[in-house]
């Protein structure tokens, strides 16, 4: 008995912390991104985030270029939401120079941005399923049946089925063909039909319940100091959304709701995503109804010439605040753009949200952030 | 509608309780000394009717004889917003870091300095964001070509 004794003393485990490093080409990682995780056996110590292997210098680039010339960078920053990252830089440089965008102008652009956050929201609840292991891959196809509708809209107006290039500085590039109205029209009816597919098959679903209740949690107060935005802020429980706290545009017609989270956790950031969804089909059916007539962009020179000054314009983007700070020297190029980048912010609190937590939650709270590492980077 | 804050109004109350750190002053924003920066973050935070409870957003610009960080600030409670600004030479780039007031600071201030080299002083991991330890200069400066 003795030697029993003093054998299961020595065989008491002890652990030791090391080091994980997960990325940067892991497809977990959505994108080229690093993480050095301090574990000690599954349980993370340690989060830190490493960055810069996407780094394009955008904000340098577009010192180079005119104004006009930039939007097609801001494509290359959030690529699964590209139209509302044009609509953020064109609306600082509206803001800069002082441009009045006509009214039909306005309501393409709000009819795109609610398309685009339709499209991106389901890419990540889509990823973010994938990363949670649903059932590999099927809930990702379901929602990349929806998106292909929007891009093939997209392909309508400006030709393009991921980098658009549509809104420019004082409207968007073109009119909407005459067959856009309808095909537009049968998306709106359709999806809320399509979207309570998903809720039938994920809402209940076990390994999505156990994977993101509680896990992941991300305080009310830590959003706010941590400067997170869009559904990320909103999970954790604050009613902060651009369209209505400081709306832009014409989104001050339309009557929509801004669904919040509970607790912040895994679970609410992905309910805040399908909520969204049913509020950007209630503003696209307004827009549609109130869709006026009339010039899509305002007449403007070839070679805009802001007078000496600086804007911050920002538009509520499906990752949440994107603002650009342009300053101007009154010549063709921006003295100085800055991209106010929403998911870098989102991912500071990254490592309080999974502290505590085994490692294959870093992955799925990583996924609930909903991340492009071409904004994150830049 | 986020409400602008007057310039002028503010400044007049971080006068009072920081003395002399007000340098200039417009209608949309206030520059300070960057010495005060700290101190006049923690007033803006925690002063009853301001409560810029939120960092919007953190940058800089170099104006050759200059560089300038620049604070927008907004306040989720009362809805309003004000543009803080500090120069500091080229020779000392250094501000002090607000990230003890903000988390929200800690990766822009550090991308400020990867990419302008301004030094936040007091600043708990200060190096580069995105480019490598090693990388000689800070590119978005204007003389960096």
């Amino acid at each position: 008995m003795e030697s029993m004794s003093s054998l299961s003393t020595d065989m008491e485990l002890k652990t030791e912390p090391f080091v994980l490093n997960m990325g940067p080409q892991h497809p977990s990682t959505h994108g080229v991104f690093r993480m050095r995780v301090l574990l000690d056996g599954e349980v993370v110590v340690d989060l830190e985030p490493i960055f810069g292997y996407l780094h394009r210098g955008i904000e340098k680039l577009a010192e180079t270029r005119t104004y006009t010339q930039v939007i097609p960078l801001t494509d290359r920053l959030l690529y699964l939401s590209s139209m509302a990252c044009n609509h953020a830089y064109v609306r600082s440089v509206e803001k800069l120079a002082g441009i009045h965008v006509p009214e039909r102008g306005e309501y393409i652009r709000v009819i795109m941005d609610e398309l685009m956050r339709i499209s991106s929201h389901l890419m990540a609840v889509g990823f973010f399923l994938n990363d949670l292991g649903c059932s590999v891959y099927t809930p990702l196809l379901y929602m990349y049946r929806e998106r292909e509708k929007i891009l093939d809209m997209f392909e309508m107006v400006c030709g393009q089925r991921l980098t658009y290039n549509y809104m420019r500085v004082g409207g968007v590039s073109g009119d909407v063909p005459e067959e856009f109205m309808p095909v537009l029209k049968r998306f709106v009816a359709e999806m809320p039909h399509f979207i309570a597919e998903y809720e039938q098959l994920l809402a209940e679903n076990e390994i999505l319940l156990a994977r993101t209740k509680g896990v992941g949690v991300l305080p009310r107060e830590l959003a706010i100091n941590a400067s997170a935005s869009g559904p990320v802020l909103r999970a954790s429980g604050v009613k902060w959304d651009i369209r209505k706290a400081d709306p832009y545009s014409v989104y001050d017609r339309f009557d929509f709701e801004v669904p919040i989270g509970q607790v912040g956790d895994n679970y609410d950031r992905y309910r805040v995503r399908i909520m969204e969804m049913h509020q950007s089909l209630r503003i696209l059916e307004q827009a549609m109804r109130q869709f006026p007539a009339g010039e899509a962009c305002a007449k403007l020179p070839q070679l805009l010439r802001p007078a000496v000054g600086e804007a911050y314009g920002r538009v509520e983007t499906p990752q949440g605040e994107m603002g650009f700070y342009v300053v101007s020297d009154n010549s063709i190029a921006p003295y100085r753009m800055h991209i106010r980048p929403p998911a870098l912010l989102n991912l500071t609190a990254l490592k309080d949200m999974v502290v505590g937590w085994k490692v294959a939650d870093v992955i799925a709270t990583f996924g609930s952030i909903d991340i492009a590492m071409g904004e994150v980077d830049r | 509608m986020t409400k602008a804050l007057i310039g002028q109004e503010v400044a007049k109350q971080i006068g009072e309780r920081v003395p002399q750190s007000v340098v200039e002053v417009s209608q949309s924003w206030i520059l300070v000394r960057p010495e005060a920066v700290l101190q006049v973050a923690q007033f803006l935070k925690n002063t009853p009717g301001l409560d810029f409870d939120y960092l919007t957003c953190l940058t800089g610009a170099d104006y050759l004889d200059y560089l300038e960080v620049v604070y927008i600030l907004t306040s989720m409670k009362h809805n309003h917003s004000i543009v803080l600004k500090a120069r500091c030479t080229r020779e000392k780039p250094e501000v002090p870091s607000v990230v003890e007031v903000w988390r929200g600071a800690d990766y822009q201030e550090r991308e400020a300095y990867d990419l302008l080299g301004i030094r936040f002083v007091g600043h708990p991991n200060l190096k580069r964001l995105f480019l490598w330890e090693g990388f000689q200069g800070h590119p978005l400066r204007r003389d960096y070509l």
